[in-house]
């Protein structure tokens, strides 16, 4: 099993947190009935403590192996400072407004982009979605400079695998001027910033 | 006629007949209660416009939502939740310990500074459009060219007033605990800190593995005062932290104001914010598990009148929880590419899943200690202690599922976290929880009182159990779809969604009114007033043992 981008990873988690939801919510109604009755209730399934015990561990611990070998942007994040990115793109944001972003970027498919995001003031956020609003990746834009006075850098590397169209939305909030103060429309979103193209029709190069 | 008597006289309660004690435990009740309604019409408020309906368009106003985005929470959190967690513990404690509260005057001064508190964040909000939310990152709070530095001022002013009266409520706690009268009359204070710490649990699990005789068989402390204990070391270290911020931000306000502004750019924003939330997570993350850990724990214990199953474990954990509580901040910061990648794994991601095994194990031995004393009459008290255990089955994976490398880059700061997560652990979870313990001690707090209405009490459990339920998944949902938390959409961008999640919060918001109606004609205008004069009996503590608490519960 692997995901190749969020659409696929929200929608087993959708699938998988919805049953176990019905699971927990069914156990407490089972147990409130048997707790009222007399009779002595047959257990479904006898479940040993340290069986339970062993369970939540293996749950706790074997979610984030699952993910870390399921979900390719995991390993990529950690070790990216040793990666060689197909392209770069560094750019700031200041008083909500960013400065130097490229107006347009076209993304071929299976390119390990890199995004490098500086704050002059705020904390804000970089965010990528597609045409439907849901997320591709984000990431928090931090504020900051060295003893240099060197902008910090809020880096990370994307490779997109399917074809798309994405806007840039500031995901973390950094104030009402972020937005027009009569419409209420978001003024740092920049919508259809990012094309990725060459893509077969169910992702991966062609 | 008979509606109207009971809404001026109430059932059968006399304010007369309470003592201090009891007074000052309604007193900050009341305030909960009244705060809760606040905070629902704010949320309410806030899924109409997610949900575009035809509200005024002030509402969609970006100062307008944020200020109260930002206040949502401080009223939530710390107007209504502490005040009634403050308020049961400050009663329970004497009641479990069988020794006076240490300072009736103290605890009244804590829910008037927190009600005072609370209320001039709120006006300073409204007035001012203050607006930084209650993560407060810096350097956004002591941002002047967005907002107005007196409103920011009168905002860390409230902030401060409500930490301070949790200090105040801390200092009574453990004053309380360690006060050597009554049953406590021979203990030393060693005795009692180590009970207090769950060390004598641990140390009689270990000589139970060396097939040793047990280092206690009668604890100092009872297991629900350990909880209290043991959280109110978090509460402690949280209230530390959000008075630090707050100074902070209070200076460069006033420098502002004096017309020479610091330098922002002084305070590093990514220690800050490990900083900040170090300390806010020990709320969601420590006070908030202990408490209710000691909560269930206690509650089954009342409802069921039998001896908690696993007791020396149950204390063992609560020392491991609290352990816990203090490394998992990390998780907060996963979307932070400047955090150290081990933070992210060690404090974010494995030490967090820990809380899947501690709050599982909390889950388990209260189940099992219910199971055991069956048949039980499905009560109010045992049904909403249900209903708790199930807001905290559904938000604590909820949120181990995002405290996740992989899944919080794509998760980070969606209406998820914050619906099914947050709310669900607050609305479901926590409150449920609180639900059941008003109705436990109702009769002990009120010297007997008559509910008004039984039905009324159904309809107020079903409403809100299936609301909150409803909202936290459907707003959980559209954070699925890519909705964002602290964002505003007014072009109906999650509608559908948004207007199902709104459905599910206006049952909360009715559950709330139904609840306040049957309170109101249990209690009387003249009783409700009654609660705020003074006691003419002063006394500080409650006779009634907790055993026979328990008998009224049984099936």
């Amino acid at each position: 099993m692997n995901f190749s981008n969020s659409v696929e990873l929200l929608a087993f988690h959708n699938v998988a947190y919805t049953i176990y939801a019905f699971m927990i919510i069914s156990v407490i109604v089972w147990f409130a009935y048997n707790l009222t009755r007399k009779e002595k209730a047959k257990p479904i399934v006898r479940i040993p403590f340290y069986t339970y015990i062993g369970f939540l561990v293996v749950m706790g611990v074997g979610h984030h192996i699952f993910t870390y070998n399921t979900i390719p942007w995991v390993s990529q994040d950690i070790t990216r400072h040793d990666i060689t990115p197909d392209a770069s793109y560094k750019f700031e944001v200041r008083k909500h407004k960013w400065i130097n972003m490229p107006k347009h970027v076209t993304v071929q498919c299976g390119q390990t982009i890199e995004f490098d995001v500086q704050s002059r003031d705020l904390v804000y956020g970089f965010g990528l979605f597609r045409q439907d609003g849901s997320m591709a990746m984000q990431m928090q834009v931090n504020p900051g400079t060295d003893v240099n006075g060197i902008l910090d850098s809020n880096d990370i590397l994307w490779t997109f695998n399917h074809n798309g169209v994405f806007d840039v939305i500031s995901t973390e909030y950094s104030g009402p001027d972020a937005y027009d103060r009569e419409t209420g429309e978001d003024l740092m979103k920049v919508k259809k910033w990012l094309t990725v193209v060459g893509c077969k029709e169910e992702g991966g190069k062609k | 006629m008979s509606i109207i008597n009971n809404l001026i006289n109430g059932t059968n309660f006399d304010h007369k007949s309470l003592n201090a004690l009891q007074k000052v435990t309604l007193r900050a009740v009341v305030m909960s209660f009244l705060f809760f309604g606040l905070v629902a019409i704010e949320g309410m408020i806030m899924r109409l416009v997610q949900a575009h309906a035809p509200i005024p368009d002030q509402f969609s106003h970006p100062e307008h939502y944020f200020s109260i985005m930002t206040v949502h929470p401080i009223v939530g959190i710390f107007g209504s939740t502490y005040q009634l967690v403050f308020a049961a513990f400050m009663f329970l404690v004497p009641f479990l310990t069988k020794k006076p509260l240490y300072s009736v005057k103290l605890a009244n001064a804590v829910w008037l500074l927190i009600t005072i508190g609370t209320a001039l964040a709120w006006l300073s909000a409204f007035f001012t459009g203050y607006a930084p939310l209650y993560t407060l990152y810096w350097p956004l709070p002591a941002d002047t060219t967005q907002f107005s530095v007196f409103g920011g001022i009168v905002f860390i002013v409230g902030v401060a007033l409500i930490m301070v009266g949790t200090l105040g409520f801390i200092y009574n706690i453990y004053a309380t605990i360690f006060q050597r009268v009554g049953v406590h009359k021979d203990k030393t204070t060693k005795e009692l800190l180590i009970s207090g710490f769950g060390i004598d649990g641990m140390l009689n699990l270990w000589n139970k593995l060396r097939g040793k005789q047990p280092y206690t068989k009668e604890p100092a402390l009872a297991l629900p005062v350990v909880a209290i204990f043991r959280g109110t070391v978090d509460t402690f270290l949280d209230a530390i932290v959000i008075l630090s911020a707050g100074v902070l931000v209070l200076v460069y306000l006033l420098f502002d104001a004096s017309g020479h502004p610091l330098n922002v750019a002084a305070v590093d924003a990514l220690l800050y914010k490990n900083y900040f939330w170090w300390g806010l997570d020990l709320v969601a993350d420590g006070l908030v598990l202990i408490y209710v850990a000691g909560s269930w724990y206690l509650l089954a214990t009342l409802i069921t009148g039998q001896k908690l199953f696993m007791e020396n474990v149950a204390r063992a954990a609560l020392m491991l929880e609290l352990l816990v509580s203090w490394m998992v901040w990390s998780h907060h910061l996963l979307a932070d590419q400047g955090q150290p990648e081990m933070m992210k794994l060690i404090s974010g991601e494995m030490v967090t899943a820990f809380e899947l095994l501690t709050q599982g194990l909390a889950l388990f031995i209260t189940l099992v200690t219910l199971w055991k004393a069956r048949p039980l009459k499905m009560s109010p008290e045992l049904a909403y202690l249900l209903g708790g255990l199930v807001g905290f089955g559904l938000a604590v994976p909820a949120a181990i599922i995002q405290a996740d490398m992989g899944m919080n880059r794509i998760l980070h700061n969606t209406q998820w976290i914050i619906f099914a997560h947050v709310h669900i652990a607050l609305i479901v979870g926590l409150y449920m929880t609180l639900y059941s313990a008003v109705y436990v001690l109702w009769p002990i707090v009120t010297n007997n009182t008559t509910m008004f209405s039984k039905k009324l009490t159904w309809m107020h459990f079903w409403l809100y159990l299936v609301g909150g339920v409803g909202m936290g998944a459907f707003a959980g949902m559209a954070g699925l779809d890519g909705m964002l938390r602290r964002h505003l959409y007014v072009n109906g961008e999650f509608n559908t969604l948004m207007v199902i999640a709104a459905i599910c919060g206006t049952m909360v918001l009715i559950a709330w009114v139904l609840f306040l109606i049957n309170i109101v004609l249990s209690v009387g205008v003249k009783g409700l007033i009654g609660i705020f004069l003074p006691a003419e009996d002063k006394t500080a503590s409650y006779g009634i043992e907790p055993e026979t608490v328990a008998e009224n519960h049984r099936a």
